[in-house]
């Protein structure tokens, strides 16, 4: 019995028909794709993206130059030089990140004790050159600025759970 | 003078707008075959497919036709220059040619020849000329394997191809395709008595197109691409339009053969208002859907498995389907004279 059928099933194409079925149910279904310069996925408030320095609201900047984030960056993609400002308090000359280096684990904005470093939601900053690439203190902090109501939402949403 | 006129250039006159007006619309659905193609794919894979060119994506046969018209032209050292450059051609035009012969409405028929059936398995085995003729122009190893993958096939399918449609010319009684029409008018469409045989020209079609789930002649996975792998720009653009010509060919015929042509399934009144032409042209979407919804289906068979369902389950199968007719015919004294 068992014979015959197996017999019917090979000979009637019954899995070749069950296959068709389902790829036609797939045809009709919703598609998953995204539009993507146009429309874009979600991304989480943990997500790690380009960096940037922030400030404080009143215009100061945040880092006091404690070169956590040197100290700690696996790929030593972070160069910072200080020297005491004119007003006595420490800050930064130099603050470079390689971003070519860089292996964005997250870790300096996990260090930072005053939220100045942060990995924010940016990721479309692709560069013509190399050279763009070596981000200076300069461009770290016009991305603050640039991306700072973003930032300041991130660390809000995240906060509860740290 | 008048002679002259009447005689022999209005006659060819006529003939060169028959055959544009056979040759654009089959190049235009050609072109949007390639759409449908990567429209039906990406929805059985939850894609959108082409989207951005034009509403819907409509112009990007055009831009792909565009890119490949000014791509180069690259002739690999050792390759026999003529023949190389003379594959796609054959393949292109063998793929245009046969549709002389296909009746798309009743009358409408560029050359209604009496052995048109005959004409058509003569020029769908000329095919696989254009592909081995590739592969061995191309002086590439892969290419020369794709060609020989290839021309094993189309030789094993054609077999019962060749005896499918002797089933249906017995019930016919003609070789006129207009006639195998007209016959299938008087009774049913030989799709119902020859189901089986449908099934297995339907497949065996698949195999002469080289389409997925034998596609072996251009397996990625082994052969890069087959005969075409030394292929680029133009020369490639035809082998890629020959090859849905041929579907679209293949389609056509079974049409022709198997779903009574341009005749309305049923023959009643809101049916027989639509012309001839548009119930053909949509026999023929539907079975070309079937084809590119197979081939979002099947994985690729085997080598062995190919030759194995070829020469083993078809050839009998179309063979004893063949005695059985020839047998039924007799008894029942319905043979056509």
């Amino acid at each position: 019995m068992s014979f015959f059928d197996r017999f019917a099933r090979d000979w009637l194409l019954t899995e070749i028909w069950s296959g068709m079925a389902i790829t036609f149910r797939y045809f009709l279904q919703p598609k998953v794709t995204i539009n993507y310069p146009f429309e874009k996925g979600l991304l989480s408030p943990r997500f790690r993206g380009e960096h940037a320095l922030r400030r404080y609201p009143n215009g100061e900047e945040r880092c006091i130059a404690c070169k956590l984030c040197e100290a700690i960056c696996p790929a030593q993609a972070i160069t910072i030089e200080a020297e005491p400002r004119d007003d006595g308090s420490r800050r930064t000359r130099r603050y470079d990140i390689d971003m070519t280096k860089c292996i964005y684990c997250g870790f300096c904005q996990e260090s930072c004790p005053v939220d100045a470093i942060v990995e924010g939601p940016n990721f479309e900053y692709a560069t013509e050159t190399r050279a763009e690439l070596m981000y200076d203190k300069a461009k770290l902090l016009s991305n603050g600025e640039r991306w700072e109501a973003e930032l300041a939402a991130r660390i809000a949403a995240d906060a509860p759970y740290r | 003078m008048a002679e002259l006129w009447t005689g022999y250039v209005w006659p060819v006159v006529i003939i060169i707008a028959e055959i544009i007006a056979i040759v654009l619309p089959l190049l235009i659905g050609v072109a949007y075959l390639t759409y449908a193609e990567r429209k039906v794919i990406g929805a059985i894979q939850l894609r959108k497919g082409p989207n951005t060119v034009g509403p819907f994506g409509l112009l990007q046969p055009m831009a792909d036709g565009a890119k490949l018209f000014f791509k180069e032209i690259i002739i690999p050292q050792g390759a026999s220059k003529g023949v190389f450059l003379l594959a796609p051609m054959m393949t292109f035009t063998l793929a245009l040619i046969a549709w002389a012969v296909i009746p798309v409405n009743a009358g409408w028929v560029l050359s209604n020849i009496n052995v048109g059936v005959l004409y058509l398995f003569a020029i769908s085995s000329l095919g696989v000329y254009g592909i081995i003729m590739a592969g061995w122009a191309s002086n590439s190893k892969y290419a020369f394997l794709g060609g020989l993958r290839s021309a094993a096939q189309m030789v094993s399918y054609e077999v019962s191809i060749g005896f499918v449609m002797i089933s249906i010319l017995l019930c016919v009684g003609s070789l006129n395709l207009s006639d195998v029409v007209h016959a299938q008018e008087k009774g049913v469409w030989f799709i119902i008595p020859h189901f089986p045989m449908f099934i297995v020209f339907y497949i065996s079609g698949l195999a002469e197109t080289n389409r997925s789930p034998f596609d072996l002649p251009e397996g990625e996975s082994e052969l890069v691409a087959g005969y075409m792998v030394e292929y680029s720009g133009m020369p490639f653009a035809l082998f890629f339009l020959g090859e849905y010509a041929n579907m679209f060919l293949m389609s056509g015929t079974i049409t022709t053969l198997f779903l009574g042509g341009w005749l309305p399934p049923i023959a009643v009144a809101p049916f027989t208002w639509v012309p001839g032409i548009i119930w053909f042209a949509l026999k023929v979407c539907v079975l070309l859907f079937g084809f590119l919804w197979i081939r979002a289906t099947m994985p690729r068979y085997r080598y062995d498995q190919l030759m194995r369902l070829g020469w083993k389950v078809f050839l009998p199968l179309s063979l004893v389907w063949l005695v059985l007719t020839a047998g039924v015919l007799e008894v029942f004294g319905l043979v056509p004279n």
